[in-house]
């Protein structure tokens, strides 16, 4: 908890994360080019649907990072509302349009790998409308932002409409339980542990990691803009104020 | 009076006397199940196949075009500001509120919808289930409506961004009215479930709803 209100300061945080950005990069290319390399040419091609499953590498930890954005997203947003953290509200903020890329990025390579394996670029089904819906929110919530001037009032709005809107989150990953549905069902975060052989299993954690990585780097840039967009905002308001 | 028959009161009159969004509702319905047919030809059959789906759809439209009114004239005039400082706590009267807006707009589709069916030639045994499965939804869906037309308060164009974000919130009604709309005119799937499942869809936007309006109605005000 010190820690978290230690880097409620702006200023603390510019220099944290301006320390931090650089090695996380580093790590996070790192990752991505070693699970990228171990997924798509050392990794085994599946048995049924041969080396179009290695799509899966890409597809799988997207739609991860989708919900877990949208996961960080609300409780930034919680933080935000009852504690009156300053950053949170930041935070939140730069983390939606790239919530919203991963889950464009996990419903574009859903399409390429739905179209040779079910024969259609699109069903209608479960999980594919719920993570379509949740696309949609990201879009509300980056637009209510927008739409909003003054900063503060903006981030206690949208902080609602993140914590009204996590309810697709549990829709999303019980969808393909509750539904007969299309899309596979769940295969790694099962109470019975992982259904898929370690030869797939690893290279899929390791992209999972790496994508998280990727995450922080790419929340952390977008955290010190959405901080400098704010100072140059101050400063213009009261430069037209003397 | 207590607080909250005075607002649903207030705006029940204010709907009647100034014209609530009752009568752009169902213009606007009507519209689109007249554009419907004149855009996909005028087979009866095919019409008669997508027609609760169409209404539902339409349904939702109008209601989505009348929610920014829920809000907005008080918070112009400043009675917004008097009703959060007031006796009644800000939670109940966004229940009074969106109440009377349910009353003034939402009902008045729903009793609209069947003689709209009668021009998409709608199945017999559907005008029945239809009318239930809205009659159930639409409360749900005004009180979901109210946290967007709360978190859209003064905007300019405010009127469009409720749409985008409400709608991921109508898409759980929209799929089991459907659904029950569907196992009452075809067979062997029993109505019951999906209907419990909407009423249970109801029940929780009408008590959960308006926490949600009063806080965006907070944060907007302050």
């Amino acid at each position: 908890m010190s820690t978290m209100f230690g880097l409620a300061n702006p200023n603390r945080f510019m220099r944290f994360s301006g320390a931090v950005l650089p090695w996380t990069g580093a790590l996070a290319v790192l990752l991505l080019a070693g699970g990228l390399y171990w997924g798509l040419a050392v990794a085994p091609a599946d048995h049924q649907q041969g080396e179009t499953v290695r799509i899966m590498f890409v597809h799988v930890p997207s739609a991860w990072m989708a919900m877990f954005t949208y996961t960080f997203i609300a409780i930034a947003s919680v933080v935000s509302l009852i504690w009156r953290h300053s950053l949170a509200d930041v935070a939140a903020k730069a983390a939606a349009p790239i919530g919203a890329a991963f889950t464009f990025l996990a419903l574009a390579t859903g399409s390429l790998w739905g179209k040779p394996m079910w024969g259609a670029w699109w069903v209608w089904d479960a999980r594919l409308t719920s993570v379509l819906v949740l696309f949609f929110l990201y879009l509300g919530y980056i637009a209510l932002w927008q739409s909003i001037e003054e900063p503060a009032r903006a981030g206690r709005a949208a902080a609602v409409l993140a914590i009204v809107g996590f309810v697709n989150i549990p829709i999303i990953k019980y969808s393909v339980d509750w539904w007969n549905t299309l899309h596979q069902p769940a295969s790694v975060a099962r109470l019975d542990g992982p259904a898929i052989h370690p030869s797939i299993l690893y290279p899929l954690l390791t992209m999972g990691i790496a994508f998280t990585v990727l995450f922080v780097v790419l929340e952390l840039m977008a955290m010190r803009a959405e901080v400098l967009r704010r100072r140059i905002r101050t400063m213009r308001l009261a430069e037209a104020q003397s | 009076m207590g607080c909250f028959a005075a607002i649903v009161r207030r705006d029940l009159l204010l709907a009647l006397r100034q014209g609530g969004g009752g009568g752009l509702g169902v213009a606007f319905f009507l519209i689109i199940v007249t554009l419907v047919p004149l855009g996909i030809g005028p087979d009866l059959k095919l019409l008669g196949r997508i027609a609760p789906g169409l209404l539902w759809v339409a349904l939702l439209l109008a209601t989505l075009l009348t929610l920014d009114r829920m809000f907005h004239a008080d918070f112009e005039d400043g009675t917004l500001d008097l009703m959060v400082i007031g006796p009644l706590a800000l939670e109940l009267v966004v229940v009074a509120k969106a109440l009377a807006h349910w009353i003034t707009t939402g009902l008045v589709l729903v009793v609209a919808a069947p003689g709209l069916g009668l021009l998409l030639n709608l199945d017999e045994g559907a005008f029945v289930p239809v009318f239930a499965t809205m009659l159930v939804g639409t409360p749900g869906l005004n009180f979901l409506g109210a946290i967007g037309a709360g978190l859209t308060l003064g905007l300019r164009r405010g009127g469009l961004l409720i749409g985008i974000l409400v709608l991921p919130l109508f898409v759980p009604t929209l799929i089991f009215g459907i659904s029950a709309v569907t196992a009452a005119i075809t067979g062997p799937a029993p109505f019951g479930p999906p209907f419990m499942i909407l009423a249970a869809l109801t029940l929780g936007a009408v008590a959960l709803g308006p926490f949600a309006a009063a806080a965006a109605i907070r944060a907007n005000l302050q």
